[in-house]
């Protein structure tokens, strides 16, 4: 590529994009039939004379995938359609089974929502929702022998366990006014709604399995001149980029066509309008089928389904189980908790929130919730190379574990031990302390024997702490927690020996 | 001793009841029966000697050790090849398919196991139910039992010849436009299409989705209604089936043996008739206006202007949802396949090889008619005509409780006569198509032979939706009047295939 580049491209050109997403559901079963709606099974397992597209079969619709549908559209603030149909998209493919897509063309369930998209800063941006509507996902090729393309293989395997996976595809508007910013809104977006996907808890949201699948749609048009309305100005051709599958490649896939584009339209050549192939190893996209000679799909109502009719009660009993906005919920809780930016990006990143938020909510200070969360476990799950949800220890165990610090019960240290015992299976860390002895010496007697032992044996610590250098404390205050094998409370320890050498703490 | 093949399936129900036959021997004289004439009749394109034997043996040791069992159980069945058979060749009369043995039952499949039904085997059919004749069959065509060298009706002319050469007393069929009842019409059967969604349509390889449905093919009015009731009901493997009680054909059937029709009110479609009409079919239909208005009915006149148009709206419906239906006949999962180096290639020899004419023809109009840029004109129009078709049903039900004609305009025409000449073709589908359109219940029942041809011609029953047992009723009236004035039943007049002397 040449000396173009996004930002010089943004000088010049004003970018209109749009997305379409595509989330798999977490229904037991697939859209249109009964079987197992389940990742990584053999091939050609999950699948029975519907999915399979055999002669005679017929589909019946998942009325739980009708459900997480009309959620989701609820979610993006969309319209729900009293009426809407199914309807057939007819395109010959072999991973496509019945050689036509059941999907929704002119009635789609969910139409006109918006949604506000936060940015790192903090700036709210609204992206306008066209529609969400649902369809059923494909098989997959596999080909055989050359490089694993279609070009040079020997021959094609087609495993149908993901055809008739139910999918909902969510089309935006054309964006405008994001300029420089595009990237940065459009992965903000894919990301705001893989996380609201998995709050809703319709989708496992994991974009490196396929879950969240994006389309990218860019144009750019020049920039209005000075006093002109930007948006009298006609848009350009566009581009749309299949596939782009992760949110650093919604980003870097922003950047290359922005670029590629401009570099055109700036020698004077067109940009044609046609579907591009991602390529994450080099960061740029090639040539797909050019929409001039794009199949005409033939869309017609499917008449082997009735009409999608949700009552209106339905439909409200719904809206009622829609949570906040992820975005919203992270800015609210980093209020309430106290979180500086880099304290929640982390969170966010490990996955941590509902964590701990589950640890405040069983009592315990979010600080200290953060603290377990994103330390001392966030590095034995590594270490295990499992997720922290994965790790046998509950948000109750944590804040029960940092209820014993608080109530001067361990010390941090034990408490360290203490949730090796949980995670080992010992028990809740009560029974760890008790089981283990793990309590901290309040015996003052004991500690001002351990601590006469100690001050007797170093009698120049004890000169120097007298002489005002009290910080010369700390070598007593080891070797008494030493001798105590770590169950002493320090704090305590350091008051006797203040108390001992006759100063002030 | 008696021959079986000529009783009814009700008659073989009391007789197996009674213990005066066994289903072995039912299913054994249906199968000798079947050995002697079908080579020149052709009904069927698959014979399961040793599937049926063995239900019928099965039935036979149940009644013996005196366990419940279904009211048809041991009378054999012969099934339109449209249904899927697991373990049994399932063609739809299509090359594409040949050797294909279903992993699964179509739902009405399963109904007829569960009834302990002998199947005889599979029907023969115009390719995917394409057709009026079965000419258009990749196995051959089927020959009417009335003569040899005419059409049996199609696209279930097997279904329909089965029942005339006494090859089986009950026989499945599937009716898109006409398919059930203009094959009973020209081999003087009794064929009934049900209300849409009365049967389940799940394992009936679709032609049209939104016009198929399965039904029963009998020679008697009572037959059909004791089939039909075994066949229908919801189920939840189809959308589109109802959700309500199968209606009680049987009593509406054998009530209407007994019936006084005053009271009902008959109508008389006016634009089924006339032009295109054969003098003989027109008057074998007035002869039974008079004994249904013997019997107390009033016959009225309705007008059902829309009609003109049904042709029309059918052969864009029709092939708009069959091109989208036979899509899947790819060679990738099943069937045929014609081996042409990639995968492009080879669906495309495979379905150049596989389709026959008349179904690449319906093909190519479907698939054009669904164009971007036509749909509006095509597609959009055809179901607008389809919204005023039922509004004409609709108009006419509030001033008839039944409404007749014809079934078919004419009486079977030659094998080959109208093949080169598609229009010509569909035209007998005329009278049977505004049904389907609406998704109201149809029947055929003989109405006596023409007298210029000494052949079949078909009295239609119409009803609305959901009231199929209306038609039954009124069937069975008329079919009880007009075999008092033949001494028997039409069938029964057939001349004995040579063959079989």
């Amino acid at each position: 590529m040449s000396a173009m580049t996004y930002d010089k491209a943004m000088e010049q050109f004003d970018p209109v994009f749009g997305i379409e997403v595509h989330i798999e559901l977490n229904t037991k079963t697939k859209m249109f039939c009964g079987c197992a709606n389940e990742f990584g099974a053999e091939p050609n397992t999950q699948v029975c004379p519907v999915c399979l597209g055999l002669p005679g079969s017929m589909p019946v619709t998942n009325e739980k995938a009708v459900e997480s549908a009309i959620r989701l559209g609820l979610a993006l603030g969309c319209s729900i359609r009293e009426s809407s149909r199914f309807a057939r998209k007819n395109y010959f493919y072999p991973d496509l089974a019945k050689d036509y897509q059941i999907s929704q063309y002119d009635e789609p369930t969910c139409y006109d929502g918006s949604i506000d998209v936060v940015l790192d800063d903090g700036e709210v941006f609204t992206i306008g929702i066209e529609r969400a509507h649902m369809e059923e996902d494909a098989g997959k090729n596999t080909h055989v022998g050359g490089t694993g393309g279609i070009q040079g293989a020997s021959h094609s395997l087609v495993d149908y366990n993901r055809g008739g996976v139910p999918l909902v595809e969510i089309v935006t508007r054309p964006i405008t006014g994001a300029g420089a910013r595009t990237a940065e809104v459009a992965r903000a977006y894919v990301a705001t709604i893989r996380d609201f996907v998995k709050a809703l808890d319709i989708s496992d949201g994991r974009m490196e399995q396929g879950s969240v699948r994006a389309d990218v749609n860019l144009s750019l048009r020049p920039k209005a001149a000075p006093g002109e309305d930007q948006n009298a100005v006609p848009f350009g051709k566009r581009s749309e980029t299949k596939n782009v599958n992760s949110l650093r490649a919604i980003e870097r896939a922003i950047h290359h066509e922005a670029a590629r584009q401009a570099e055109l339209l700036l020698a004077g050549e067109p940009v044609v309008q046609e579907t591009r192939h991602w390529h994450e190893d080099t960061g740029s996209t090639t040539p797909g089928r050019s929409k001039e000679e794009a199949e005409d799909y033939r869309y017609f109502p499917e008449p082997d389904l009735l009409p999608v009719e949700p009552s209106r009660e339905w439909v409200e009993e719904l809206r009622s189980t829609i949570p906040e906005h992820p975005a919203k919920m992270r800015a609210r809780l980093m209020e309430e908790w106290g979180f500086s930016d880099l304290d929640m990006r982390d969170a966010v990143n490990a996955d941590a929130l509902d964590l701990i938020a589950a640890t405040v909510a069983a009592g315990a200070k979010a600080q200290a919730a953060r603290k377990w969360w994103m330390g001392e476990l966030a590095r034995t799950a590594n270490d295990r190379d499992v997720t922290l949800q994965e790790l046998p220890v509950t948000p109750a165990h944590v804040a029960e574990l940092q209820g014993l610090i608080d109530d001067g019960k361990i010390n941090d240290k034990l408490a360290r031990q203490a949730l090796e015992g949980v995670l080992a299976g010992e028990g809740s860390p009560t029974e760890v302390v008790a089981s283990r002895g793990l309590e901290v010496v309040s015996d003052d007697s004991a500690l001002e024997a351990a601590v006469d032992e100690a001050l007797a044996a170093q009698p120049d610590v004890l000169a120097k702490i007298q002489d005002g250098k009290v910080q010369a404390a700390g070598a007593i205050v080891g070797a008494v927690m030493k001798a105590t094998r770590g169950q002493a409370d320090a704090g305590r320890v350091r008051e006797i020996i203040l108390q001992r050498a006759g100063v002030e703490g | 001793m008696t021959d079986w093949t000529r009783a009814t399936a009700a008659q073989m129900v009391a007789a197996l009841k009674a213990g005066d036959v066994t289903s072995v021997e039912l299913t054994q004289a249906h199968l000798d029966r079947i050995a002697a004439v079908d080579t020149d009749v052709h009904a069927f394109l698959h014979i399961d000697a040793e599937g049926a034997l063995a239900t019928a043996r099965a039935v036979d040791a149940a009644r013996a050790a005196g366990e419940e069992l279904p009211e048809l159980a041991g009378v054999p069945i012969a099934v339109k090849d449209i249904l899927v058979t697991e373990g049994m060749p399932t063609t739809a009369g299509s090359t594409i398919l040949e050797g294909w043995v279903p992993q699964y039952d179509a739902t009405v499949t399963r109904k007829l196991r569960e009834a302990r039904m002998p199947i005889l085997g599979k029907t023969n059919m115009d390719e995917f139910a394409m057709g009026s004749s079965t000419e258009h069959s990749g196995f051959g065509a089927t020959h009417n039992p009335w003569d040899l060298d005419r059409i049996p009706g199609g696209s279930g002319g097997g279904s329909a010849a089965s029942l005339a050469a006494f090859e089986a007393p009950l026989a499945i069929g599937s009716d898109t436009g006409g398919s059930i009842r203009q094959p009973a019409s020209v081999t003087a059967t009794v064929g009934v299409k049900p209300t849409y969604g009365g049967v389940s349509r799940y394992g009936a390889i679709a032609l049209a989705s939104s016009l198929d449905q399965l039904g029963p093919c009998a020679r008697t009015v009572e037959d059909a209604a004791l089939l039909h009731e075994v066949m229908g009901g919801h189920d939840p493997m189809d959308a589109t089936s109802l959700n309500e009680p199968v209606p009680s054909c049987v009593a509406a059937a054998r009530e209407g043996r007994e019936a006084d029709l005053t009271g009902v009110r008959i109508g008389v479609i006016k634009e089924l008739s006339g032009d295109g009409y054969q003098p003989g079919v027109e008057q074998r239909f007035e002869e039974s206006l008079d004994k249904l208005k013997a019997l107390g009915a009033e016959i009225v006149e309705v007008s059902c202007p829309s009609f003109e148009y049904a042709l029309a709206a059918y052969y864009l419906i029709l092939p708009s949802e069959a091109s989208s239906n036979l899509a899947k006949f790819d060679s990738v999962r099943f069937g045929k396949r014609v081996e042409k180096g990639n995968v492009e290639r080879t669906m495309s020899a495979t379905r150049a090889e596989g389709f026959g004419d008349e179904v690449k023809r319906r093909i190519i109009l479907g698939t054009y008619a669904l164009s971007a840029g036509y749909y509006d004109a095509y597609y959009g129009s055809a179901q607008k005509v389809r919204t005023l078709i039922q509004r004409d049903f609709a108009a006419a039900f509030e001033q008839a409780d039944v409404l007749v004609s014809p079934t078919t305009p004419t009486t079977p025409f030659k094998l080959g006569e109208r093949i080169d000449d598609p229009l010509a073709m569909y035209l007998n589908d005329v009278a049977t198509i505004p049904a389907n359109l609406a998704g109201i219940p149809g029947m055929s029942l003989p109405s006596g032979l023409a007298p210029e041809d000494g052949l079949p011609t078909g009295f239609q029953i119409l009803a609305p939706a959901h009231e199929d047992a209306r038609m039954y009723r009124i069937g069975a009236a008329l079919e009880k009047a007009l075999a008092d004035e033949w001494g028997g039943p039409l069938a029964a007049q057939a001349p004995e295939l040579e063959v079989a002397k």
